[in-house]
């Protein structure tokens, strides 16, 4: 069975907790904050204001520039204010509040459940439909996906792979997706192939969801669906990871940063973000809602739900019974490259593919040991770099020698802080070296 | 004998060969430079802090012996003094520049600012910054890690666990101002030394308007206004709603101290003006306290 | 609110491994050692290994509170296993005063003048080891006090080095079962490979220093073999795999953390390259056993090979 070539951990997987709850629609939120920057890249501009009445699904924010994305309502009612609200870390973001009034949608958007498999879209109209629907990637980077789609002149890509991967442990939304939505997700790659002219694309799921597996297998097998291929692959994190999922499935490796994942022909999108297309393409549905998991070993209930943007966190976790007592560890995504969230009336957004509670000794980290020098992050790093030693010259600001050392080649996976034996904070000042060297790297750039 | 003469050769001879072409090799690789870089260097204190811009002392001797112009170069560290006599040395006109002092602008202590959460990870001010808002509301105020006292090579910063902030010892601050670039919230600046330490200035830094201040921290700048009202230097500008004193053109009047109502004011080394000292007290008097015990040290 | 909230950088979770565990681990993977030895050689080898582990887990103690006045660290059980392996490194016989001056020079000179653990550029029971073999020869190489009388005399690698006996005389059924002159640890060849797989298995170790050292050494026993004629071609490998400190050294002391390279294909070079200076120094040099001094010229030349075998940059060639 196929995986990626070097590195890589093997953390247990704890989807039990919540992968046969079948996906439920989440009541609608009485209010919403959306907030304009939900993706890599310019926020969009708002383009309503206080006082306008708005339809769900209508645009609310627009795309400043090529890589940004529009922002659609996701409920209907009145916006009762454009501000600076606190996000999840607590960071003033630019957000839309809308009081929602009833559901209305905006005419044009299809709401049967009818499956539409037909397509006569040029790829051009497509990657126009995708862009206009807002659409990023939704494993929880957030890249706009009609920049991915959009192969730049003199590059060809010859395979698309599909992230059925879900590598990150706890979370189900992606696994639920591709069991319930399956044949949504295969016109959606169906379109996305047709969209940067391939006609081949592989699904690249992990070994540990054999139904999934299984699943999509019987839908590619009735034949509607050409070129389409499962994949399965062995279960190791960080599978879903761009390069590694393409080093996968192809065994191609993508060169250092700045090349593209197009340097080796290869276009990789989410499972979910197939979905999305499928709606917007085929249904006029932009991106308004998602699925996201709401997990952990200390919740009463764990759920999956369809939950519109802008719903608070709170009401997720309200839904699962509530907040553990003492220490908390509330996640936005997974444990291993989820962001810690420190206010919960924040909204849900694009990329939140699932929220994790972690509770008392789960939620705090080890006690911090010397360095024991064992190796264990080199040999678990996936991307080939030494990160005890990138983290020593962070902690030490020798930027240069972080540079020498390829830091901004990370892909902050976090194998190295799960590995070490000394619970030291590997990835936290990796992280810092690998901004500070691009900072440096942009302002050379400039200077000359 | 015969084995001791031959040793003794031998060895000469070596070290003679050795010698010969060592003395070669340093003609061949001899850098030639001024003579007068190694005095100015001896002149400068040696830090290697980097306070004056370059690499290390070395870097600033040649840069004052290699520009014409050398009124951009100044080190915070020796002071007026040295370099004059730098400048003398070189025959070129003395930079100039006011004995500066780093000025913590943050008054979010333990007390005043509530924290809403709890941090866990890397001990380091940039790893929190770049992750959250810190471990309160206020997303500008002091994150309390202490990045600035690691920065610090003349040990002037300590962090102060009552508090949670760190405090600047104006005897050992030379405004060498790594910790100005050491700090990710930008919260440190360089400010007028006055005479006796004394100092006036907002202990803030936050953009947020005066509703979201207020209920993130007690002593934050609401924006009010009140004090560049009062200002009859027009010290005092108003940049959005956040207040600013400009230390070159503060004559220490005090009037500003006793208008401000959250007492985002900090009043260093002096009395309060004698109205209205219910207001005033309360933020002048722990800070006082917290100086006289430094320079005791 | 009945919560406090915890926020902190990704990853979130955490491996099992642990230092004290890997420690553990070490510790036990040394246990089978030590029985066989006690079992050999009498009661006095528990009594030493037991001087060796206190002295070190009391030096290190009072060094770290005392003298560099931190958090003590004895709790990562390093200094357990410091203590362990040096007690496999000495006769059994050793006055327990030499002990604890071993165990000084281990914990003080070897580790943590250089900053405690993970600092010491070179292992620190080794350090030890050789401080008493140079300061205490006689002691350090008498192989008669404290043990059953079928066993006195010289080592087998020293009796092979003097002519004394040749290879192909050699039982190799007694020398797997621990039935051999030497050191405390060296003796119990089956035992010491057990704890290495027990090792392996638990991923504290990699195979590779373990497979290069040996096979250098039995590659190059092969070719003297080959050049003697003496005994037969198996022989001579096998001869110098069991005997002496070779599987002790090559999977428990060679494989220490902080002086060893941090890439497999480091590994691999440090690993021939103990092999090939072990067989150097017992073939031709002055000493019947070189596993020592062979890994303690190997620690000094790791940064060296850490510097030069870097890991494959992912998408480069």
């Amino acid at each position: 069975m196929k995986t990626f070539p070097i590195g890589g951990i093997h953390p247990s997987d704890n989807k039990q907790w919540s992968k046969d709850k079948a996906i439920e629609v989440l009541e609608l939120p009485d209010s919403v904050a959306v907030p304009m920057i939900q993706h890599i890249g310019a926020p969009a501009t708002p383009i309503v204001k206080k006082g306008d009445k708005v339809l769900t699904g209508q645009l609310i924010g627009e795309a400043t520039g090529f890589v940004s994305a529009n922002i659609h309502s996701p409920i209907s009612g009145t916006v009762t204010a454009v501000d600076m609200l606190p996000n999840g870390q607590g960071q003033r973001r630019m957000m839309v509040v809308i009081k929602r009034e009833g559901d209305e949608w905006v005419e044009t958007i299809d709401r049967s459940t009818e499956l539409k498999r037909a397509c006569t879209l040029e790829p051009k109209e497509i990657i126009a439909k995708v862009k206009e629907a807002g659409i990023v990637g939704m494993g929880g980077a957030q890249f706009p996906t009609h920049v991915k789609l959009s192969i730049p002149e003199g590059q060809k890509a010859n395979i698309l792979i599909i992230n059925g991967v879900e590598c990150e442990p706890y979370l189900t939304s992606d696994y639920r997706t591709m069991l319930e939505r399956g044949e949504m997700m295969l016109v959606g790659v169906s379109l996305l192939m047709r969209a940067i002219s391939v006609d081949r694309a592989v699904i690249g799921v992990e070994n540990n969801k054999p139904d999934a597996i299984a699943h999509l297998r019987k839908l590619v097998a009735d034949g509607a669906y050409r070129g389409i291929e499962v994949m399965p692959l062995k279960t190791r994190y960080p599978q879903g990871g761009e390069k590694q999922l393409i080093a996968a499935v192809t065994g191609r490796q993508v060169p250092p940063p700045p090349a593209l994942p197009i340097s080796v022909g290869a276009v990789v999108c989410n499972a979910s973000t197939a979905v999305a297309v499928y709606e917007a393409v085929q249904k006029n549905k932009p991106l308004i809602e998602r699925v996201v998991t709401i997990t952990g070993k200390h919740l009463k209930e764990t759920h999956n739900y369809l939950t519109r943007f802008g719903t608070p966190y709170s009401t997720l976790i309200e839904r699962a019974g509530g907040l553990p007592e003492g220490d908390v560890k509330i996640l936005n995504g997974g444990p291993m490259m989820g962001r810690a969230l420190v206010n919960l009336s924040a909204p849900i957004m694009k990329g939140c593919s699932g929220v994790t509670v972690y509770s008392d000794g789960d939620a705090l980290r080890g006690v911090e040991q010397a360095c024991i020098k064992c190796g264990k992050c080199v040999n678990a790093c996936p991307i080939g770099l030494e990160p005890y030693l990138l983290a020593r010259a962070s902690k030490l600001q020798k930027w240069d020698v972080a540079e020498e050392h390829n830091a901004t080649d990370c892909i902050e996976c976090g194998c190295c802080s799960y590995t070490c034996p000394s619970y030291l904070p590997l990835l936290d000042y990796i992280r810092i070296a690998k901004q500070t060297v691009m900072a440096n790297i942009r302002a050379r750039a400039n200077k000359k | 004998m015969n084995e001791l003469l031959l040793t003794a050769l031998t060895l000469s001879v070596l070290g003679a060969l050795l010698a010969v072409i060592l003395y070669f090799v340093a003609q061949q690789f001899k850098v030639r430079e001024d003579p007068r870089i190694g005095e100015v260097e001896k002149m400068l204190p040696g830090a290697n802090c980097g306070g004056c811009g370059f690499a290390g002392c070395r870097a600033m001797a040649e840069a004052l012996v290699s520009r014409d112009d050398i009124s951009t170069l100044y080190c915070p560290v020796a002071g007026g003094e040295v370099m004059k006599a730098a400048a003398t040395y070189l025959g070129k006109a003395a930079p100039e520049k006011k004995p500066q002092v780093a000025t913590l602008r943050c008054g979010g202590s333990c007390q005043k600012r509530q924290k809403t959460n709890k941090y866990d990870g890397a001990k380091s001010c940039a790893v929190v910054n770049t992750m959250y808002v810190g471990e309160s509301d206020c997303a500008y105020g002091c994150l309390g890690y202490g990045d600035c006292a690691h920065a610090c090579i003349f040990g002037a910063i300590k962090m102060n666990p009552e508090t949670g902030l760190i405090e600047i010892n104006p005897d050992k601050c030379t405004a060498c101002g790594a910790c100005v670039r050491a700090c990710p919230k930008q919260l440190i600046e360089l400010r007028k030394k006055w005479p006796k330490d004394r100092a006036i200035y907002v202990a803030c830094r936050s953009r947020d308007k005066g509703a979201v201040v207020m209920k993130a921290c007690k002593a934050g700048c609401i924006g009010c206004g009140k004090c560049a009202k009062v200002c009859p230097f027009g010290a005092i500008t108003m940049d959005g709603s956040l207040a600013f004193i400009d230390s070159e053109k503060c004559k220490l009047c005090r009037k500003c101290v006793n208008e401000c109502p959250t007492g985002a004011i900090h009043l260093i080394n002096m009395e309060p003006l004698a109205k209205e000292p219910k207001e005033a007290k309360a933020p002048a008097a722990p800070a006082k306290e917290e100086v006289k015990v430094e320079t005791a040290k | 609110m009945a919560n406090r909230i915890i926020a902190a950088p990704s990853p979130h979770i955490h491996g099992a491994e642990s230092t004290r565990r890997i420690m553990g681990d070490v510790v036990l993977a040394l246990l089978p050692a030590l029985l066989v030895s006690a079992y050999v050689l009498g009661w006095r080898v528990l009594f030493v290994t037991a001087v060796s582990v206190v002295a070190c887990v009391a030096f290190e103690y009072l060094i770290a509170r005392f003298l560099l006045k931190r958090r003590s660290t004895i709790g990562d059980l390093s200094a357990v296993v410091t203590g362990l392996l040096l007690a496999f490194n000495l006769p059994t016989g050793i006055p327990w005063w030499i002990v604890v001056i071993g165990a000084l020079v281990a914990i003080g000179i070897g580790k943590m003048t250089f900053g405690g653990l993970g600092c010491n550029p070179f292992n620190p029971a080794l350090t030890g080891r050789i401080f008493l073999l140079i300061a205490y020869p006689v002691q350090m190489t008498d192989w008669t006090t404290g043990v059953p009388d079928a066993l006195t005399g010289s080592t087998i690698l020293a009796d092979v080095k003097a002519g004394l006996t040749s290879v192909s005389e050699v039982d190799f059924v007694a020398m797997l079962g621990g039935h051999m002159n030497g050191s405390m640890g060296e003796i119990g060849s089956f035992a010491l490979i057990l704890g290495g797989l027990y090792l392996l298995w638990r991923r504290v170790i990699s195979w590779h220093i373990p497979v290069a050292v040996l096979g250098t050494m039995a590659l190059f026993a092969l070719f003297l073999a080959i050049g003697d004629g003496g005994a037969a071609l198996w022989q001579m490998p096998l001869f110098h795999i069991l005997a002496g400190g070779a599987l002790l050294g090559a999977i428990y002391m060679a494989t220490d953390y902080s002086t060893s390279p941090m890439t497999h294909c480091g590994m691999l070079i440090y690993g021939v390259g103990i092999g090939l200076l072990t067989m150097i120094i017992r073939v031709w040099g002055a000493y019947p056993e070189g596993m020592s001094f062979a890994i303690f010229i190997m620690n000094a030349a790791t940064p060296l090979i850490n510097k030069y075998c870097r890991p494959k940059r992912f998408g480069t060639k």
